[in-house]
């Protein structure tokens, strides 16, 4: 008796455990779905051409989404060139060169960082980085000898340049703590053997953290990248949501998240509804192939020891 | 060997300009919160709900109830469900859902916010046809359990492989090993997950927008509408009245209080876990 009820409470326990798992992955694989079956009637009409098409107009029920992937890509590069210098130098100054009594405190100060919500980061950047681009860097940019169209017209504070900019403070701490974790995870015994034979610091976090840490540094970027193509509160309320392809950092743009957020909850047409859903469906594939190759370059390229 | 004394200081020179430069925005940021949110807050603020549009003061009081009612419920759903599956993913590595299920579960981590916010709008919105706090504590729960079941993941791992044995060896099932020896002797530890991934969720207001929505009421109605404070924050920073903005800054500070005072108690609870 005892042992068939022992038997059976394994079993129901385990497979009560499979159940639950089982309907998480299908639930998961079913919003997927719903999302590209709400797409449809958009993928239907435009095509494959909805990438490349630059026209937006909800009025004439024209979409493209161009405007808005170039806006995505513009603003997440431009956050990860500015955020990569100042996100792996501190983490090397935290986990190898800094004095043991701050270290403390400056890990905390990037984690702390890394724990405000998106949309204080968005407020900030609307009442004191717009007014700074606006007033002091947009005239100095312009100043810059053969920049050309690239800081060119006016500006009003809020723009590409401003979004990338609050992009790049927010994936700083991304790119930091996982960078110092790659550090960390360097065995001493380089370090030691690279000052063994009478390398200088510089020499030796060349040779022996800089070196065997590259290919996770780069996975470390694509999962920092993934992060700013995702972001959308503090770019809603930076970029300006103006649908256009322009040069010019200075002046507004959109990203696919920020037409999201913008047009989502007030799209009344199918056609409108079904457009965003397609951008929804490109963004979701867009940061699904970024998080997909670096967890390969983190996991399974990146030196084992 | 001079130069190379040179190269060396000029590096460390250079690291440490950058780790300044770093710093200055992070503490800009800080700075900036705790004044401008500091300057406009009042208890009238927490406990009062808005007043009709041009009139000063009124509070905030119903966005706080909303969110903390929402982030609970969402957590309702989210803490079992993430705790079953890292369970799974670390006691049953052999299975063949685990592969199934890692990637379905790197999918949604990497998953946009604002995507998120799209697919509970798509099944709880449009077939309830109303925005209603439901369909936003759904959509947090998609961002909580992820990082659930990493974290409970994690903290399995960590626990030795003799106790497991140990358990079997006097005759537990794997069931009974799995509830006594691993979930309920780690609660500590796996509530310490559940915490900080309910401080990271506290803040989300990209999945809100169109799921709860956002409410001028104070409502505790789940089928509704439902304010919450981050989608508060976004629709009075971007107000032209002043009054509004400062209660926006008021809100941000009030929100930062609780993120840290959610992630503070998670590494409380480890303390005292640390010092038995």
């Amino acid at each position: 008796m005892n042992k068939i009820l022992f038997w059976n409470e394994e079993k129901i326990g385990i497979s009560l455990i499979k159940i639950v798992v089982v309907l998480l992955i299908l639930f998961i694989c079913t919003m997927i779905l719903l999302l590209v079956h709400m797409s449809l009637p958009a993928i239907k009409v435009f095509g494959l051409s909805f990438i490349t098409n630059s026209e937006w107009n909800p009025v004439e029920e024209v979409f493209g989404a161009w405007p808005f992937i170039y806006g995505t890509l513009v603003t997440s590069f431009l956050a990860l060139l500015l955020a990569t210098p100042f996100g792996v130098f501190s983490a090397l100054f935290i986990s190898d060169i800094c004095p043991l009594r701050f270290k403390g405190i400056l890990s905390t100060l990037v984690d702390l960082i890394a724990s405000i919500p998106s949309i204080v980061f968005g407020m900030w950047g609307l009442f004191f980085l717009a007014p700074f681009v606006r007033d002091h860097l947009a005239p100095l940019l312009r100043e810059i000898p053969l920049s050309g169209p690239l800081f060119s017209g006016p500006c009003f504070g809020i723009s590409i340049l401003s979004a990338s900019m609050i992009l790049a403070i927010m994936i700083l701490p991304t790119i930091s703590s996982l960078t110092r974790e790659i550090f960390n995870a360097v065995p001493t015994t380089y370090k030691e053997a690279a000052l063994a034979i009478g390398a200088t610091n510089f020499e030796k976090i060349k040779l022996s953290l800089l070196r065997p840490s590259l290919v996770g540094i780069i996975g470390a970027l694509g999962l920092a990248l993934a992060r700013a193509i995702g972001e959308t509160m503090a770019v809603v309320m930076l970029i300006g949501n103006t649908p256009q392809v322009v040069l010019s950092l200075l002046a507004p743009g959109a990203t696919m998240a920020s037409i999201l957020a913008n047009e989502y909850a007030e799209a009344s047409s199918t056609l409108h509804l079904a457009s965003l859903c397609y951008i929804a469906v490109i963004l979701f594939a867009i940061t699904m192939i970024v998080n997909f190759l670096a967890r390969i370059l983190i996991r399974v390229l990146s030196p084992k020891w | 060997m001079l130069a190379r004394k040179i190269k060396n200081q000029l590096f460390l020179l250079f690291v440490s300009t950058i780790m300044l430069l770093t710093c200055i925005p992070l503490l800009l940021i800080i700075k900036h919160i705790l004044t401008m949110g500091a300057s406009a807050f009042s208890l009238e603020l927490i406990l009062n709900t808005p007043k009709a549009v041009g009139e000063l003061g009124g509070g905030i009081a119903h966005a706080i109830a909303g969110s903390l009612l929402i982030v609970a419920l969402a957590s309702l759903y989210a803490v079992p469900i993430g705790i079953i599956a890292g369970v799974f993913l670390s006691e049953f590595r052999n299975s063949k859902l685990t592969f199934p299920l890692r990637t379905a579960l790197d999918t949604l981590a990497g998953t946009p916010s604002i995507v998120i916010g799209i697919f509970a709008y798509v099944i709880l919105v449009v077939p309830l046809k109303s925005f209603s706090g439901l369909a936003g504590s759904v959509a947090l729960s998609l961002i909580i359990i992820p990082i659930v079941v990493k974290s409970t993941e994690e903290i399995l791992k960590l626990i030795p492989i003799t106790l497991r044995e140990a358990g079997l060896a006097l005759g537990f099932s794997r069931t009974k090993v799995i509830w006594h020896i691993l979930i309920k002797c780690h609660r500590q530890a796996l509530l310490t997950g559940v915490m900080l991934a309910l401080a990271r969720t506290m803040g989300e207001t990209a999945p809100l927008l169109f799921t709860a929505f956002g409410n001028s009421n104070f409502t505790l109605n789940l089928r509704g509408p439902m304010a919450s404070l981050p989608v508060q924050i976004f629709n009075y920073a971007s107000s032209p009245h002043k009054d509004w903005q400062e209660q926006a800054w008021s809100g941000a500070l009030v929100l930062i209080i609780l993120v840290f005072l959610l992630s503070l108690s998670a590494k409380l609870v480890i303390s005292v876990k640390l010092k038995k």
